[in-house]
C-alpha cells in the first residue's frame, strides 16, 4: 500500500496532525485508533478514506454482545444439525456451515482495503486481546475445516472507541493513536464549507457565534457537537431563516430559533432558557 | 538521540514500549514525515501515547526535551548552522567578525540560550538580558561587536508550540475531579461493582452447545451480570474539605443502586466511638460506632473520604477530639474498623504531594496501612484496584 497518501477529501476537512497520523498507519500497515468526543467524524474517518484512496470498506460494528470470532467465521452448528435430521447430503461438508465473518471477507479482497472496527469498546473487555494475532499477522486458522487464512492484502484498519472500557495494552501498543479533538472555530468554518458550499457568509458567522456560545454554557448534559450544528444549519437553510434573527447580541435574550437541533435533552433546554430568563433580568 | 528522547518520556512515567518506539523509527524511516518538529511531534505522539490522559504529560515531557530547540528564535523548523553563521556576517563589520572568532561560535550559542532561559519578558537597555537597545551581546540594536542580533519583534518567545498549550489538561487522569472526569470516575465504581457475581445459565450457549454435540444436551453457564459488592462510606465533615466530601458522596450515591449494598456515615477529622448519618441532626441521632462494627459484615468494602489533616493529637491520645472528650484515641477505633473490614482505603481530596508536610496524614496513612489515595481517577482507579484484591 506504499505510496498511498491522504490528505483530506471533499467532503471531509482532516486536520494536519490527523492526515499525519493516517499517513503513518497506512505507510506501516497499522491499524488506527480513534477516539474523540462524539459526533466528531470518527466513523466517517474510515469511509472518506477509503473513498479518497478509493479501496473497498469492510464495517464491523461491535455491540456488548459481538465476540472476536464473528469477525472471522462462524460456524452454524443448529443449521447442519436441522439438515442431518432431514438427511441433506449437504450435511457431509463440514465447509458448507462456515459463515464468513467481516475479517475474513476483508483478508479475501482482491484489492487492499480498509476495515471498520466500530466502537471497540462496546464489546466484551477481552475482545481486542482475542484479536491481537488476527490483526498483527493477518491473519487465522479455521479450526473446523482446519484451514489457514490469509490476508491477500495487510487491509487499512481503523478502530474507533468511545472511551467506554479501557483497552489492553499488548493490543494498544501495536496501533497508531489519534484523538480528534473538538474543532476550533477556524476549523469548524472549513467543515461547514464543505457541507454547505453556498452558504452565506453572515450566516454562516452568526451560527458560529450562537453554536460556541451555546457549547460554553456551564452544566449542559451534552453539549451539541459538529455533526449537530450541521443538522441546525440544514434547518436554518430550509426554512430560510436570516441571519439578522441570530444576531440576538443586542437583546441578549432570544432563544436561537430551531434550537432542538442543538440541544437534544429536555434538561438541557430548561437550564437553557432559566439563563436566559436570568439574562433578561439582569439587563 | 531519539533513545535519549525514549528514556526521558520513560523517566517521565509515560508508559511507553520498546515496540512503540521502534514503530517510530520505521516511521521516520520510511519518510512519514518531513523535516519539521511539529510533524515529530504528531507522530511520536500517534505513535507512542495511546490515551489522551497522557497527551498532557506527553506534551510537557516533550517540551521539556526539545527546550533548548525550541528556545532559540527560528529555530522550529531547524536551520542550520552554516546559513545562521552566513547571515551573521552580513550583519557584522570584519573587525566585529575578528572579535566574533575570538568568543568562538559555540560558545555564542550556548550563552544565548542559557539567557534565553533566564530572560523572562520583554527587556531595552542593560548589559545583560536579550533585549533592545543594550550593550549584552545579544538582542536588537544593542552594541556589543559579538551581540546577535534577534529581530525587531519579540522574537524571543517564538509563537507558543502545541505542546505548550497543553491542551489536553484537564484529561490528565492525575488532576482532581471535575465534571467531565466524575463521568470516567462513575465507569470505575460500576466496573468495581460489577464484580464478583454467581453463574447464571446460558440459554444461547445451551442451544448452540446441543446442537454441536449433535442433540445431546450440553448445559452452558455464564457469570450473572449482577453485581456483588457491598460498601460502607465514611465521610469526614464539617470541615475546608465539605466541597470534595461532596463530590465524593455524590459520586458513590450516583452508583449507589450497582452496589449491592452501600451506606454511608459521617465523622468530624478521625473517626470515634460514634458517627452519625444525618449531618443536620448529627448531635442528637448519634450510633456508636460499635454497633456499626457489628451490624456489618467483614465482606463489606470500608472507604473513608476526608483530608486526614488535623492536630496529631487528635489521632493519639484520649480527650484529644476537638469536639468531645473521647475515652479512647482515635487510632484505636480506627484499628479496630480496618481489623473488621480488612478491605479499607482512604481517599484523601488533597494533593498527593503535601501529604508529606502534614504529621496527622502520615499518622493516618500508616494506620490504613499506606492504603490513601488522592481523591483523582488514577487514584480512584488504585483504590478501586486494592479494594478488589
Amino acid at each position: 500500500m506504499g505510496g498511498m497518501r491522504f490528505e483530506g477529501s471533499d467532503n471531509y476537512v482532516a486536520t494536519h496532525d490527523l492526515t499525519l497520523a493516517v499517513n503513518a498507519a497506512v505507510t506501516l500497515q497499522r491499524p488506527l485508533l480513534i477516539k474523540g468526543e462524539p459526533g466528531t467524524g470518527k466513523t466517517m474517518l474510515a469511509e472518506e478514506v477509503a473513498a479518497a484512496l478509493g479501496l473497498p470498506l469492510f464495517q464491523w460494528h461491535i455491540k456488548s454482545t459481538t465476540k472476536a470470532q464473528q469477525g472471522l467465521y462462524e460456524y452454524d452448528a443448529v443449521s447442519r444439525l436441522r439438515d442431518s435430521q432431514l438427511g441433506d447430503p449437504k450435511v457431509e461438508d463440514i465447509a458448507h456451515y462456515i459463515v464468513k465473518g467481516v475479517l475474513w471477507q476483508a483478508f479475501e479482497c482482491e484489492t487492499p482495503c480498509v476495515v471498520l472496527i466500530d466502537e471497540i469498546d462496546k464489546a466484551d473487555i477481552e475482545f481486542p486481546n482475542d484479536l491481537l494475532r488476527e490483526l498483527d499477522r493477518m491473519e487465522f486458522h479455521v479450526y473446523e475445516t482446519r484451514q489457514m487464512v490469509r490476508a491477500r492484502h495487510r487491509p487499512l484498519v481503523f478502530i474507533t472507541s468511545n472511551n467506554e472500557k479501557e483497552l489492553p495494552d499488548a493490543f494498544l501498543r501495536r496501533c497508531f493513536f489519534h484523538y480528534i479533538k473538538f474543532p476550533d472555530r477556524e476549523t469548524m468554518g472549513k467543515i461547514v464549507d464543505v457541507h454547505f458550499p453556498d452558504l452565506k457568509k453572515d450566516l454562516l458567522r452568526e451560527a458560529l457565534e450562537v453554536f460556541f456560545e451555546l457549547r460554553e454554557v456551564p452544566g449542559l448534559k451534552k453539549k451539541p457537537s459538529t455533526s449537530e450544528l450541521l443538522d441546525w444549519l440544514k434547518l436554518l437553510l430550509a426554512e430560510d431563516i436570516p441571519p439578522e434573527a441570530l444576531r440576538a447580541k443586542d437583546q441578549k435574550a432570544a432563544i436561537p430559533p430551531l434550537h432542538g437541533a442543538l440541544l437534544k435533552n429536555e434538561q438541557d433546554v430548561h437550564l437553557f432558557e432559566r439563563l436566559i430568563f436570568m439574562a433578561r433580568q439582569n439587563r | 538521540m531519539l533513545v535519549d528522547f525514549f528514556l526521558h518520556l520513560k523517566d517521565r512515567k509515560l508508559p511507553v514500549s520498546t515496540k512503540e518506539f521502534l514503530t517510530l523509527l520505521e516511521a521516520l524511516q520510511q519518510g512519514v514525515i518531513g523535516h519539521s518538529l511539529d510533524d515529530f511531534y504528531v507522530l511520536a505522539r500517534a505513535a507512542l501515547v495511546k490515551d489522551e490522559a497522557h497527551f498532557d504529560k506527553f506534551d510537557r515531557a516533550f517540551a521539556e526535551y526539545f527546550k533548548g530547540i525550541e528556545s532559540l528564535p527560528g529555530m522550529d523548523k531547524a536551520i542550520p548552522e552554516e546559513w545562521l553563521r552566513q547571515s551573521m556576517k552580513r550583519h557584522l563589520t570584519p573587525e566585529e567578525q575578528a572579535k566574533l572568532e575570538k568568543l568562538g561560535w559555540g560558545k555564542l550559542m550556548e550563552e544565548f540560550e542559557k539567557r534565553l532561559a533566564e530572560q523572562k519578558g520583554r527587556h531595552a537597555g542593560g548589559s545583560k538580558w536579550i533585549g533592545t537597545g543594550g550593550t549584552s551581546p545579544f538582542g536588537h540594536g544593542g552594541t556589543h561587536p559579538e551581540g546577535i542580533r534577534v529581530g525587531g519583534k519579540s522574537e524571543n518567545r517564538s509563537a507558543v508550540k502545541v505542546w505548550e498549550k497543553r491542551e489536553f489538561r484537564n484529561l490528565d487522569d492525575q488532576v482532581e475531579l471535575g465534571t467531565r472526569n466524575i463521568k470516567v470516575a462513575l465507569r470505575r465504581l460500576r466496573h468495581f461493582a460489577r464484580t464478583g457475581a454467581a453463574e447464571e445459565l446460558d440459554l444461547e450457549g445451551t442451544i448452540a452447545g446441543t446442537a454441536k454435540n449433535a442433540g445431546w444436551l450440553d448445559l452452558h453457564l455464564r457469570p450473572e451480570r449482577h453485581n456483588a459488592v457491598k460498601v460502607l462510606l465514611f465521610l469526614d465533615i464539617g470541615g475546608s474539605m465539605d466541597d470534595h466530601v461532596r463530590v465524593c458522596e455524590e459520586l458513590f450515591s450516583a452508583c449507589g443502586s450497582e452496589f449491592k449494598h452501600l451506606e454511608h456515615y459521617y465523622f468530624h477529622n478521625c473517626v470515634y466511638e460514634s458517627v452519625w448519618k444525618d449531618n443536620r441532626r448529627r448531635h442528637t441521632e448519634r450510633i456508636p460506632t460499635q454497633e456499626v462494627l457489628h451490624r456489618y459484615g467483614a465482606d463489606y468494602k470500608l472507604v473513608f473520604v476526608g483530608d486526614a489533616s488535623m492536630s496529631p493529637y487528635e489521632i493519639l491520645y484520649p480527650g484529644g477530639s476537638v469536639e468531645h472528650w473521647n475515652e479512647e484515641p482515635g487510632a484505636e477505633w480506627l484499628a479496630r474498623m480496618t481489623t473488621t473490614f480488612p478491605r479499607a482505603i482512604w481517599l484523601n481530596p488533597e494533593p498527593e504531594h503535601v501529604w508529606q508536610y502534614r504529621q496527622s496524614t502520615g499518622l493516618i496513612r500508616n494506620l490504613m496501612g499506606n492504603r490513601m489515595y488522592p481523591l483523582t481517577i488514577d487514584g480512584l482507579t488504585r483504590g478501586i484496584r486494592e479494594l478488589g484484591k
